[in-house]
């Protein structure tokens, strides 16, 4: 009996511990080469994919994305419970769960988190146009009642909605305290971000996918270094220098493979480019020859020439990829022809005058440089005159601000959570997308509820997107990173994380 | 005395003359340029409301020349403003990237000259010679070779071939100093090698220069030592152009080591320079061009009054 209760402690005393401590705690560290130092890291404030990519693993959002890009809980203790009439969500939290600076999670900090982000966030200054209010609901619960009905909530709040202690909310961030398997230690501008492993981390639970599921802090360290020169990251991953390296140039992709100390690794679909036509001021107001330009365009060879092999691009009408829940071919239209003889006759019919299209882009992203040199040579085989204006990316983002600088820009995006948060479909957006029938499949989708209802919406809405072509959709892109040989455990992700990634010793 | 004073308090106001003409311009190119700080933070996806709010929130919306009166005024009290995209004081941002920059421009200079002086007097003694012609072909391919291409073949070689150093970066957390001096050999041998070049082909000249003078053939007649010959009658006088390209090569590091930073991935002040630019982080650049002319200006104040002491025949 005596041995039976030894036995019986001896398991729950190691039970205890291992919930505590990583199953596979490791002394390695992770030294992660980036594109560039982050502007801050206030996701909220600015939500760029390089903060996002650091905050990750200091902060956590209520919900997150799994493999299908659906919004599954993290700080959230369950799916919430939606009333009838689809204005009242109430959200479980978890329990037990600390910030890293010690204090306890709970509905109060949810508040006080989400009140910052509905100020300063765009897509969080969207949701507080329907939130009628934002109440805690016991210590472990809160409840949004919503003005009107709106479909993409649970996305918006898997995004950069981070949450930090109520008393850490300012309307400038000057600690970094979250609840993510990782702490900030020390920043160094240019030189390098330090996170270390937040010992009492609460993990959901689940198997990992995407962002979801179960997340081990295994490295001691993580460490975010500012690479921006792509050739030095190829060359400091494969000399062993860093564990993972962001962003690799394609051509990059062999030598990586060659050298034997790292391997190089694709994450499919990890954005699309696309052509954003103005529909405010100028020439492409027209629709007619907004359509003209939709069938002049060679989808697949601007993706060549931008990517330069198919290992790296992907050709496909619909918005979104497959494998995405929102992937349909619902109203794909005049896509993929390139066909500059039934351009040439749309645009005689649209009575085209021969002024310029001006076609803005960057090379401070190549590949946007090469769409737009082939984009012209299939506009001009089509008739149109264009005038390609190649620009840094700062002055391209003030120049689209203007609708009187220009009638075409190339930009590219990342698959967001939910179709409604497509920038393009934002009437405010550089290329003002403003029209009835958009608007009346917009509304019809933010009152669905179930999955079922809301992707039937969403074809509604990319069909509409498809016969007012406010943007031509050129391709979508998979992403090239570089990992050490002797680092395991890594899942390529939009957003590379780090949590249950092995390092080597 | 009272003319060396006085010379130098002409220099001086010589110096802030210049130093008030740069902020000035600076200040006005940057602002003209497009591009607007608050997009470039904000990323792709923000709305233009978004970067307006932004806008206001960083002063950005206020009237050119009251954000100039704002300047003017920090600096008369020392403070060169506060960075938009780090968030922290530009003197601040300046202070932490001067460690890097220095040494490294130290050690180029360093290693340049090591091999100019010896090699460019050598070069203009033996004058004709196969070893004259090897110095005057090899010269002439390292003042051709971009800095960034010897880099990124050095790294490929010495880093990622031999791992002997480091690829990129200034060191992580908790490093000794000698370890980030250890991340400055490889740019440092390709910024030396390449100013070297230039330093060469003037020491060659100038000594050449010299060594048919006259006093340079007495020195020989009095029965003058070879080596004293060269080494205290000729590179003596032939000093005057050799510091000059000295002083401008190292005013050229302190802020021309841009893209070798970059490719290096050093945090130096080359490299703020740029992503400030980058990123319309008009207060860093504004801060970081003044230093730069700054210093510039002082080594051109300094190579002055080396004339002085190498040939005083020199009048300022």
């Amino acid at each position: 009996m005596k041995k039976t209760f030894l036995i019986a402690t001896l398991a729950s005393a190691l039970a205890a511990s291992a919930g505590l401590m990583p199953a596979q705690a490791s002394d390695g560290i992770l030294t992660v080469a980036t594109i560039g130092e982050p502007p801050t890291l206030d996701a909220m404030q600015t939500p760029t994919d390089i903060v996002l990519m650091i905050d990750q693993h200091i902060f956590e959002t209520l919900y997150t994305y799994d493999a299908q890009w659906k919004s599954v809980p993290l700080l959230a203790a369950a799916m919430p419970e939606i009333s009838e009439d689809g204005l009242t969500y109430r959200i479980p939290l978890r329990e037990g769960v600390t910030f890293h600076d010690g204090s306890a999670f709970d509905a109060k900090d949810v508040v006080a988190s989400l009140t910052r982000w509905m100020a300063v966030n765009s897509k969080g200054k969207q949701v507080a146009e329907i939130v009628e209010s934002l109440t805690e609901d016991g210590a472990h619960a809160v409840v949004v009642k919503l003005k009107s009905r709106y479909a993409p909530l649970l996305a918006t709040l898997s995004q950069a909605s981070i949450i930090i202690p109520s008393e850490k909310v300012a309307d400038t961030l000057t600690e970094f305290v979250g609840t993510g398997p990782y702490a900030l230690k020390e920043r160094k501008p240019d030189q390098y971000t330090q996170l270390v492993r937040f010992e009492d981390y609460k993990s959901p639970e689940g198997e990992p996918s995407n962002y979801a599921g179960k997340r081990e802090a295994i490295a001691k360290e993580v460490r975010f270094v500012p690479v921006p020169d792509a050739n030095t990251r190829v060359e400091g991953l494969i000399s062993g220098q860093f564990d993972y390296a962001d962003s690799l140039p394609v051509s990059a992709y062999e030598r990586v493979e060659a050298s034997g100390n790292a391997k190089p690794v694709i994450f499919e679909n990890a954005g699309w480019a696309s052509l954003n036509l103005n529909m405010k001021e100028g020439l492409l107001t027209n629709k007619a020859l907004r359509q003209a330009v939709q069938v002049a365009l060679n989808p697949s060879d601007m993706m060549l020439a931008a990517f330069s092999d198919d290992r790296f691009f992907s050709v496909d009408a619909s918005l979104f990829p497959g494998g995405s829940f929102w992937h349909t071919e619902a109203g794909v239209a005049r896509y993929g022809e390139g066909d500059p003889e039934a351009a040439a006759k749309l645009i005689e019919e649209a009575g085209y005058d021969g002024t310029p299209i001006r076609l803005m882009t960057s090379r401070q992203y190549e590949f946007h440089y090469k769409i737009g040199e082939v984009a012209k040579a299939y506009l001009e085989a089509a008739g149109f005159k264009v005038d390609l204006q190649v620009v840094d990316w700062a002055t391209l983002t003030t120049r689209r601000a203007d609708p009187k600088e220009w009638d075409i820009f190339i930009t590219h995006s990342n698959f967001p959570g939910d179709p409604t948060t497509i920038n393009t479909i934002t009437d405010s957006y550089p290329g003002w997308y403003v029209s009835d029938q958009k608007a009346k499949a917009v509304a019809g989708y933010m009152e669905a509820t179930s999955d079922d209802d809301k992707l039937k919406a969403w074809e509604a809405i990319q069909t509409v997107i498809y016969d007012d072509a406010p943007l031509f959709k050129v391709g979508n892109f998979n992403a090239v990173a570089g990992v050490g040989a002797s680092v395991d455990g890594y899942t390529p992700t939009y957003w590379p994380h780090f949590w249950n990634v092995t390092p080597k010793n | 005395m009272a003319r060396i004073a006085r010379t130098l308090l002409n220099r001086l106001g010589g110096m802030l003359v210049v130093l008030a003409i740069v902020v000035t311009v600076v200040f006005v190119i940057v602002r003209v340029t497009p591009g607007d700080p608050a997009a470039v933070m904000l990323g792709a996806d923000a709305t233009p409301q978004d970067i307006a709010d932004l806008r206001t929130k960083m002063g950005l919306d206020a009237p050119l020349i009251v954000q100039y009166v704002q300047f003017v005024l920090g600096l008369l009290r020392g403070d060169l403003g506060q960075s938009i995209f780090l968030n922290q004081p530009v003197t601040q941002a300046l202070a932490a990237r001067a460690e890097p920059t220095f040494f490294l421009t130290l050690f180029s200079i360093l290693i340049a000259v090591s091999i100019a002086l010896p090699v460019g007097i050598l070069s203009a003694v033996r004058r004709g010679t196969l070893f004259d012609q090897i110095v005057v072909t090899l010269t002439m391919v390292a003042a051709s070779v971009p800095s960034f291409w010897l880099g990124l073949l050095l790294i490929q070689v010495l880093a990622v071939g031999q791992g002997w150093f480091p690829a990129s970066g200034y060191g992580g957390p908790d490093t000794t100093f000698l370890v980030r001096l250890h991340h400055l050999v490889l740019p440092a041998i390709a910024l030396g090698i390449v100013n070297s070049a230039l330093i060469t082909r003037f020491t060659r000249a100038a000594m050449l220069d010299v060594l048919g003078d006259d006093y340079v053939r007495t020195a020989r007649a009095k029965g003058a030592g070879e080596g004293r010959v060269i080494l205290k009658h000729a590179l003596k006088n032939a000093m005057i152009p050799i510091i000059t390209v000295i002083g401008l090569s190292i005013a050229m590091l302190v802020a021309g080591a841009v893209v070798t930073e970059t490719v290096f991935g050093l945090p130096g002040i080359g490299n703020l320079v740029v992503s400030a630019v980058l990123r319309r982080d008009y207060p860093v650049i504004q801060g970081a061009l003044l230093v730069v002319a700054a210093i510039y200006v002082l080594i051109n104040f300094a190579v002055d009054m080396l004339y002085i002491l190498v040939d005083p025949r020199v009048r300022l």
